[in-house]
């Protein structure tokens, strides 16, 4: 469509401008803060103009935060959270969308309900299973009675013992079974005409031939642009990782900020401080820009 | 090659019958046409013989193989869909070879069979495309290619003309019927059509609300038009068909006195029948023999069309058209005059609404 409407277009441009403004403002402020030295960024106001420390603060922030180990683990873990919710997700709305069998309904529903309990709902249950991967069994043994049972026929205490603490999977594996991503598949899912099936059984191809030949491919932009949520989401997660890493050699690299805060009472050094957060920025930035082209086709309308 | 049989083959969506008991045997290189209206059942048809769709009961053989129980796939049967269906990512080249691919036929033999088919259909020059970079047309033919190349025993063909313009849907209608000559395959196409069935067929079958009203050749069709819904929904203009009743002394009467002779009747006083003529039947103004029983049709409006035109008016309190060749003069102000030759008649029972067959005695 084309429009003439100078008045509109600038109306819109200026919303765009000021919009761009706030949402670059602390960023930029953050920039500046992590170039000053500790008198400078303690000011008030803070010098606007950039200062001389930037190299300095970025490497007094990565040794004392021990960023690079963290920020890898940062990786690994937004990057497992980001496959896994695909995966998991494309599977399962692809079961939900494509096959009838009985419970789909019930399946699909429940599903629905955890959209609703999001992680921090259910935090403690959740660490409660991290913990012990199988204290929820060791639950119905206890309580059915097979645990005493087995104790008193053979003497053997029976104890399930699984913990995730303090491991990859049990950063990643609690904040991928949600189902935010299944709505996403299966929203687009549903677009895929009936026709587009048929065809392909007419041809031959049988479910999982269908799933890799036609629909992942076809879903190309919906997977890129879950993964990129996905892993941004997961890239800021700060209770979940603050709660299953007790180790520090575990912890990722946003929990990690936490210890170049100035504590109270100690030296405010606030432009270590942000020169630490630019460097935590970093890689979700990158991924945002690499990544934007098939993330904003795939949230948009799909191909015709 | 293979025959068809559908014996008893009925479908139902919970309680809503959709197709009731059809039998049907196609021989083996036959060109059926399933024709009816929109919504009398004829995708459904299809797609239970493709097995897309289950069957509530009766049995449909493939080639002698019962194949209820058998995945679409193992059937034997291509399918052109109405949308042509095409993998919108993948090329011409790949959608025409995707069956082939998932057979497991190694890649050089595929792309030579591609080829083949690709040639037959000229769409060598577009192997490289994606199909939303062709047309409608092409579209077409990527789809029939995608069908061919499998050198299917049975073709499926469900409206596979009706987005297209009308030039185009004449051309691949006779492109339709060569490849059919040509690969001798058994084919079924389903159209809502007249002029596409009668052109296409070997023989059609005519639908209506998911039963079939007639099995015949496009002639006995359109001459012999089983019921009063074959009748009107083949021809056009749609043949006139006049309600009465059985008189006395072989005659139909009309509900305004008009009383029509039909030799050879042989009914119950009294019983309801309807009288039908086509059109281009009737013998109009001068041509009009004069030992006929000649009629007069008083004239609403006239649509020229060329060829010939057709005359709407009133008769036997009826609706009438008739249909009066160009070299034929007639005023609107005197109507038309006209007769109805026996030979050309139909007569139907009102309440069945079959054909009567006053014509049995004359064939
Ligand atoms: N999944 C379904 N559930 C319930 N009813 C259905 C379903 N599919 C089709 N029908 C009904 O079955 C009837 C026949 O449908 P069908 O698609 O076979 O018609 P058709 O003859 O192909 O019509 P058209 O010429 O419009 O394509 C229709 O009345 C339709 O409403
Ligand atoms: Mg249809």
């Amino acid at each position: 469509m084309i429009e003439r409407t100078p008045i509109l277009n600038l109306v819109t441009q200026l919303v765009l401008f000021v919009g761009l403004v706030v949402a670059l403002a602390p960023f930029v402020f953050v920039a500046i803060a992590a170039t000053h030295d500790l008198r400078d960024v303690n000011l008030v106001p803070m010098p606007l103009l950039p200062g001389h420390n930037f190299i300095d603060n970025l490497a007094t922030a990565w040794h004392r935060a021990g960023l690079g180990p963290k920020l890898v683990n940062s990786l690994i873990f937004a990057g497992g959270v980001a496959i896994g919710k695909v995966v998991v997700s494309a599977f399962t709305a692809y079961a939900i969308v494509f096959f009838r069998f009985p419970g789909r309904q019930l399946l699909f529903w429940s599903i629905f309900v955890t959209l609703m309990l999001p992680l921090e709902v259910r935090i403690v249950p959740t660490y409660a299973v991290a913990a012990n991967v199988l204290g929820p069994y060791q639950a119905i043994l206890d309580i059915t009675g097979i645990t005493s049972l087995v104790e008193a026929l053979s003497g053997i205490r029976l104890d399930l013992q699984f913990g995730l603490l303090n491991s990859y999977p049990g950063l990643i594996l609690p904040l991928v079974a949600t189902a935010t991503g299944t709505f996403l598949y299966r929203q687009f899912f549903l677009t895929l005409p009936d026709e587009l099936v048929e065809a392909a059984k007419m041809d031959g191809a049988g479910p999982i031939r269908f799933f890799f030949d036609i629909v992942l491919p076809l879903s190309r932009n919906n997977i890129a642009a879950l993964a990129t949520i996905m892993f941004l989401w997961a890239w800021n997660q700060y209770l979940w990782p603050l709660l299953v890493t007790t180790e520090p050699e575990h912890a990722t690299a946003v929990t990690a900020l936490k210890s170049l805060i100035p504590n109270e009472g100690g030296i405010p050094e606030w432009n270590v401080a942000m020169a630490g957060t630019l460097i935590v920025m970093l890689p979700t930035l990158i991924v945002v820009i690499v990544m934007q082209r098939w993330f904003v086709r795939g949230l948009i309308a799909s191909e015709k | 090659m293979a025959e068809i049989s559908l014996r008893h083959v009925a479908k139902s969506y919970g309680r809503t019958p959709v197709v009731h008991a059809i039998d049907l045997e196609v021989a083996a290189g036959e060109f059926i046409v399933i024709l009816g209206p929109s919504g009398c059942g004829k995708s459904t048809l299809l797609r239970m013989i493709a097995g897309l769709e289950a069957i509530t009961a009766g049995e449909i053989a493939i080639g002698g193989r019962v194949v209820n129980d058998l995945e679409p796939r193992e059937r034997g049967c291509a399918m052109v869909f109405q949308n042509y269906a095409l993998y919108p990512h993948m090329t011409v080249a790949d959608n025409i070879g995707y069956a082939l691919k998932v057979a497991g036929v190694a890649k050089a033999e595929r792309l030579a069979r591609i080829e083949k088919v690709a040639d037959a259909l000229g769409l060598r020059d577009l192997l490289g495309r994606r199909p939303a970079q062709l047309s409608g047309g092409q579209r077409q033919r990527v789809a029939m290619g995608r069908a061919m190349i499998r050198e299917p025993a049975v073709f499926l063909f469900d409206e596979p003309l009706s987005n297209l313009d009308a030039e185009l849907r004449v051309r691949m209608r006779v492109e339709i019927r060569k490849l059919h000559d040509r690969l001798g395959a058994t084919s079924i196409f389903v159209t809502h059509d007249q002029v596409e069935a009668m052109t296409l067929a070997d023989r059609i079958v005519v639908l209506h609300g998911g039963r079939v009203e007639q099995i015949g050749t496009p002639y006995a069709i359109y001459h012999q038009p089983a019921s009063h819904f074959v009748a009107g929904f083949i021809g056009s203009p749609a043949m006139n068909r006049l309600d009465g009743r059985v008189g006395p002394a072989a005659t139909v009467v009309f509900a305004d006195g008009t009383t029509i002779a039909v030799p050879d009747l042989d009914l119950p006083e009294g019983q309801a029948v309807t009288l039908g003529i086509r059109p281009e039947d009737l013998r109009v103004g001068s041509e009009a023999p004069e030992d006929g029983i000649r009629h007069r049709l008083a004239i609403d409006f006239v649509e020229h069309l060329g060829p010939a035109a057709l005359v709407h008016g009133r008769f036997a309190g009826h609706d009438f058209v008739a249909s009066v060749p160009r070299h034929i003069a007639f005023t609107v102000v005197e109507g038309l005059t006209f007769t109805m030759p026996v030979e050309t008649m139909h007569l139907f029972d009102s309440t069945t609404g079959r054909r009567i067959g006053i014509d049995a005695a004359r064939e």
